[in-house]
């Protein structure tokens, strides 16, 4: 008795798995029971059971209650669609004026605000793509197709690409100086010279529009979540289910709103890109000391000056970790759209990838990360700018760069002017390298993954084949093992254990509105995948992070090296996996298991230089070994923070997974992969983002409530 | 004298929800325990006072005894819950919010306890920001502020960024950004307390070389009864949000008023505070010594030429008249004498 009462956790943990396991014993598998692969669901069985639900025919197999709950929510993802259907094509008509045929006409009210929002997304991405690579489109806008056809003098010529390079490299001299100019100008005149100008033009202007816009409205509602609880209290449900959604589940009901295009596709990134902008302006407002308000107010501001001019200054740090993140989820979007036609690299990525051209596939990744990397070195070096007042500089030094910029227009012009005379076959090097005719590394890299494949094919496949058959294997069938209830059973004991009966309704609710859903196996197996890829990714991560710390410069090293990944857009991780590993679950769990680990790593290190230096003194003069000071001091300090690096590493994990649908697994994402296709697929593409979500939401609340009570604890928060 | 700077009647501040209906039902008999037992906590207890021009109110008391939540009302970053606030004659907290903002951008100054510079400016844009949002030219602003630099002693450490600075050195530039505007009004909020001793005492000489300087009205809250003792032309001493005491810092060592003023002046060095004013008695035209002691200097700088005379010796003023009359006993009975008894 006085075992338990010293350890009252334990012995309830223990008390939960015991119960659990007699579950999972209890309860056997019914017989008519298997695991359905591919199409099957979409067809009707004899087996299957139906059930009415407003008016909806929901079909699902019958089985013992316990083994699997009936899928009650099956009705969701058709009523989504209906309603869906219903506010875009019946709700609200009104009328109309429309330029075309110079005559009102009824629409309804929501198809109408997305055809105007359609039409000045495309206005937008068309005018920055064709002053970088020339156009018709801005011109059509403000005249006519017969116009231009007769004034073909007035078509936007584009930039010949030795200016867009001098003017990245003038701008980056200007931002932070001679390393960053030198970068961009390399970065530039690489995509030129291997002919990637044109799609990853395509794809900077895509960014240039989408980024600016989720930084603004980020903030905007960041600072009105900031200034309001009840705008808060409002926007934190759909942050938190936002920032574990995967990005493909959100572009099918988009498509239904929007159609496929760019257009699309930047309102999209908005969405996704825009509530952890919102999450950090947050909490970087909150962080705020009192005194330097008081201090703004006292120096006489008003409202707006003490937000910009005192507020957001002072939250810069926080602020600038959003718009990194905004250009992270800017970038890989960029690829993930290209699914709903968004031009640029990312769709010749995903072009190559289909063609399996592995060469062409790393050429474009690599474009887009570089692209990626000089831009968010850009928005920081921005942010980190100072003015000088000093300086005492005349009027030329004062704009010298402008005049650089000039000066480099002009001779751009020239010589893209000689070019034309110069090269005669009809490609204007000097003006734009075109596509595939600029220098190619991809028969190399295809040589490559061949010599490799040829090389060492048996012991990749040897390795393959034993993961598969003795780790993944098993594992999965041991996840579909599991009775329903007992999974229920074990969530929402864990949720009550570590957070009382608020966190286990939570856990509770969440986990219920899965299992009810009709794919509760397929989340099964996307929970095994991502349990496999966090559990590798933690042990890399933590030793990693652990062996790092030792030395204040490898640490840093590390979190450069974490910072210049995490810049690379998600969908790039499946190159070089592809290239070594083929089409197997293998390459999505290498993936999966790369990718996350890169949170594992930084928070790990992060978590341990948290730990105040007075502790890490008094530990050594208590006499402690380097191995004593690290386990009973610096891991029981840093742990909460770890624990948050899990957090991230099971959301980045999830993701990862979600994307590797594309090489092919059986989970969820599988299924809302197959919904950007289906003309229907809105709604089961919602309803399986909202699962997904959810199963990274279940360990977010037990991952944080653990956290905050354990920083209580120890006095850290 | 002409009319006060700042005058405050009957001053509540009251945290919590209904605190303003409480305070109504109170009807001006504010007792912290009934409120406290209702969720409310009594920042500043009805407290009235008066600052004239040119005049420092030094407000001292521990931490948690409201000083700064009377500042706060004073300068209206929290609105009071009740009474009435006076700034040169204008009823504060009728002041509209354009009102307000132009009464801070023009008459108001404040020094924070933990500096609260804004990390992203350099000395310099820190010093000029209260101007920049005037709306005055950033070359003017910046060279406004570069005199204000020079005045507190940081020149050349202008473009230096406040985390590069020292404590004492983030102060001076606290203090220089609230002299910006040329304020009439200087609120300084425990501005030293966050600085070491050493610091510390050489900030406040520093100080005292301002407000010769610039005769500012000032109200300074400190936690520490020397500075405020060595700083103030008035002291009010401040717990549970009520003033207990407010008078001149000779007055409130000679006479604490309550059982709590008088253990602060137990430990307190008169000799260091006294004025020989202070202690003279009436004067005496016989048998005076042939020296003569002005009225306002400290008594431990005229200590021992008085204890080596034998006779009284006669005190004068300004204009050499004499005023008084203070004998060497009374010196030894100031200094040594039994402080319990004498008062």
């Amino acid at each position: 008795m006085e075992l338990i009462k010293k350890y009252p956790k334990l012995f309830q943990w223990l008390f939960l798995l015991i119960v659990f396991f007699a579950l999972c014993f209890a309860i056997d598998v019914p017989e008519t029971y298997k695991f359905i692969r591919g199409q099957a669901e979409f067809i009707k069985d004899p087996n299957q059971s139906t059930y009415v639900l407003f008016g909806k025919e929901v079909r699902y197999y019958a089985f013992d209650v316990f083994w699997r709950l009936p899928p009650l929510l099956g009705w969701l993802p058709i009523w989504i669609n209906d309603s869906l259907f219903f506010l875009m094509n019946e709700w609200m008509p009104m009328e109309f004026w429309n330029e075309d045929t110079q005559e009102f006409k009824t629409r309804p009210l929501l198809l109408q605000i997305s055809r105007n929002l359609t039409y000045f997304m495309t206005f937008l991405i068309e005018l920055i793509r064709e002053i970088l690579i020339g156009g018709k489109n801005t011109v059509v806008a403000f005249t006519s197709w017969e116009w231009i056809s007769e004034n073909p003098w007035a078509e936007l010529p584009g930039l010949p690409w030795t200016i867009v390079a001098a003017g990245a490299a003038i701008l980056g001299y200007k931002l932070s100086g001679k390393g960053l100019a030198l970068f961009a100008g390399l970065v530039m005149i690489y995509i030129s010279i291997f002919g990637q100008w044109k799609p990853s033009m395509q794809t900077l202007s895509f960014i240039l529009i989408a980024a600016p816009l989720s930084f603004i409205f980020g903030l905007g509602l960041g600072i009105a979540a900031f200034k309001s609880k009840r705008v808060e209290k409002a926007l934190y449900p759909i942050i938190l289910v936002m920032q574990t959604m995967p990005q493909y589940a959100v572009l099918v009901p988009a498509m239904v709103l929007f159609g496929v295009g760019d257009h699309a596709a930047v309102i999209i990134t908005m969405v996704v890109a825009i509530p952890p902008m919102i999450l950090l302006t947050l909490l970087g407002l909150r962080a705020i000391p009192p005194e330097v308000i008081e201090a703004g107010k006292m120096s006489g501001c008003n409202n707006w000056q003490l937000m910009f001019k005192v507020l957001i200054p002072t939250a810069r740090r926080d602020i600038l970790i959003g718009v990194n993140q905004v250009i992270m989820v800017c970038f890989s979007m960029a690829v993930i759209s290209a699914f709903i036609a968004a031009k640029g690299l990312g769709y010749n990525l995903l072009l190559a990838l289909n063609r399996l051209d592995i060469g062409l596939a790393l050429e474009a990744g690599l474009c887009i990360s570089l692209i990626a990397i000089l831009l968010d070195k850009m928005s920081l070096a921005w942010a980190n700018k100072q003015i000088d007042y000093f300086g005492n500089l005349t009027f030329f030094q004062r704009h010298k760069n402008t005049y650089f910029f000039g000066f480099a227009v002009i001779l751009g012009i020239i010589f893209a002017y000689f070019g034309s005379f110069y090269f005669k076959e009809g490609y204007n090097y000097l003006f734009e390298v075109p596509h595939n005719k600029g220098i190619s590394t991809a028969d190399f890299w295809n040589k490559g993954v061949d010599w490799i494949f040829d090389a060492f094919f048996i012991y990749i496949k040897a390795f393959n084949t034993w993961l598969i058959v003795e780790v993944l294997q098993p594992m999965r069938a041991l996840y579909l093992r599991m009775p329903a209830v007992a999974t229920l059973v074990l969530v929402v004991g864990a949720g009550y254990i570590i957070g009382g009966i608020r966190s286990a309704l939570v856990v509770c609710g969440l986990t219920l509105f899965i299992a009810l859903s009709p794919w509760w196996d397929r989340a099964l197996v996307t929970t095994y995948m991502a349990t496999f890829g966090v559990i590798i990714s933690c042990i890399i991560g933590f030793t990693v992070g652990t062996l790092c710390f030792q030395n204040k410069h490898s640490a840093s090293f590390m979190l450069a090296v974490c910072d210049i990944f995490q810049t690379f857009p998600s969908f790039v991780y499946l190159i070089p996996v592809m290239m070594l590993f083929g089409i197997t679950d293998t390459s999505v769990l290498i993936a999966v298991i790369v990718y996350a680990t890169i949170p594992a790593t930084r928070y790990t290190i992060e978590g341990l230089r948290s730990v105040p230096a007075a502790l890490h003194d008094a530990a050594t003069m208590s006499g402690v070994t380097k191995f004593q000071r690290l386990f009973k001091i610096e891991f029981p300090l840093a742990f909460p923070h770890m624990m948050l690096g899990l957090n991230q590493t099971i959301v980045f994990a999830l993701f990862m997974v979600i994307i590797g649908a594309f090489i092919g697994t059986e989970d969820l994402g599988q299924y809302i992969l197959k919904a950007l296709s289906d003309k229907k697929g809105a709604g089961i593409g919602l309803t399986l983002g909202f699962c997904v979500a959810f199963i990274g939401l279940i360990f977010d609340n037990l991952i944080r409530t653990w956290v905050n009570q354990r920083k209580k604890h120890l006095g850290i928060s | 004298m002409s009319e006060p700077v700042i005058k405050c009647e009957s001053v509540y501040k009251i945290f919590g929800e209904n605190s303003k209906k409480m305070l109504e039902e109170a009807n001006g008999n504010v007792d912290a325990k009934t409120f406290q037992e209702n969720g409310c906590i009594v920042g500043v207890n009805n407290a009235s006072f008066e600052v004239s021009k040119g005049e420092m109110l030094v407000v001292m008391g521990l931490s948690g005894s409201g000083k700064s939540t009377l500042l706060r009302c004073i300068s209206r970053l929290t609105d009071a819950t009740g009474g009435k606030i006076f700034i040169e004659g204008q009823d504060l907290l009728q002041l509209n919010n354009k009102e307000l903002i132009d009464l801070r951008r023009n008459k108001m100054g404040m020094v924070f306890q933990s500096f609260a510079l804004l990390p992203h400016k350099t000395v310099v844009e820190n010093i000029a920001f209260p101007l920049q949002i005037k709306g005055i030219k950033t070359e003017d602003s910046i060279s406004k502020a570069m005199d204000m630099v020079k005045l507190v002693g940081l020149d050349g450490r202008e473009n230096y960024f406040p985390r590069e600075l020292s404590g004492g050195q983030q102060q001076r530039v606290g203090i220089a950004r609230s002299l910006a505007v040329e304020p009439d009004i200087w609120f300084l909020d425990e501005p030293f307390s966050a600085l070491d001793p050493l610091i510390r005492k050489e900030m406040q000489d520093e100080f005292l070389r301002l407000q010769e300087k610039l005769q500012k009205t000032i109200m300074f809250i400190t936690h520490d009864f020397d500075e405020a003792l060595k700083l103030a032309d008035r002291i009010a001493i401040m717990k549970d949000g009520i003033i207990e005491q407010l008078d001149t810092p000779a007055n409130i060592v000679l006479n604490p008023a309550t059982e709590y003023v008088r253990k602060f002046t137990e430990e307190v060095p008169r000799e260091k505070v006294l004025l020989i004013e202070d202690v003279m008695e009436a004067a005496t035209s016989d048998n005076l010594s042939d020296l003569k002691v002005s009225k306002d200097e400290i008594i431990e700088n005229v200590a021992e030429k008085i204890l080596t005379q034998e006779k009284t010796v006669a005190v004068i003023d300004n204009n050499n008249q004499i005023v008084g009359s203070i004998n060497p006993s009374k010196i030894i009975n100031t200094v040594f004498g039994g402080r319990k008894n004498s008062n």
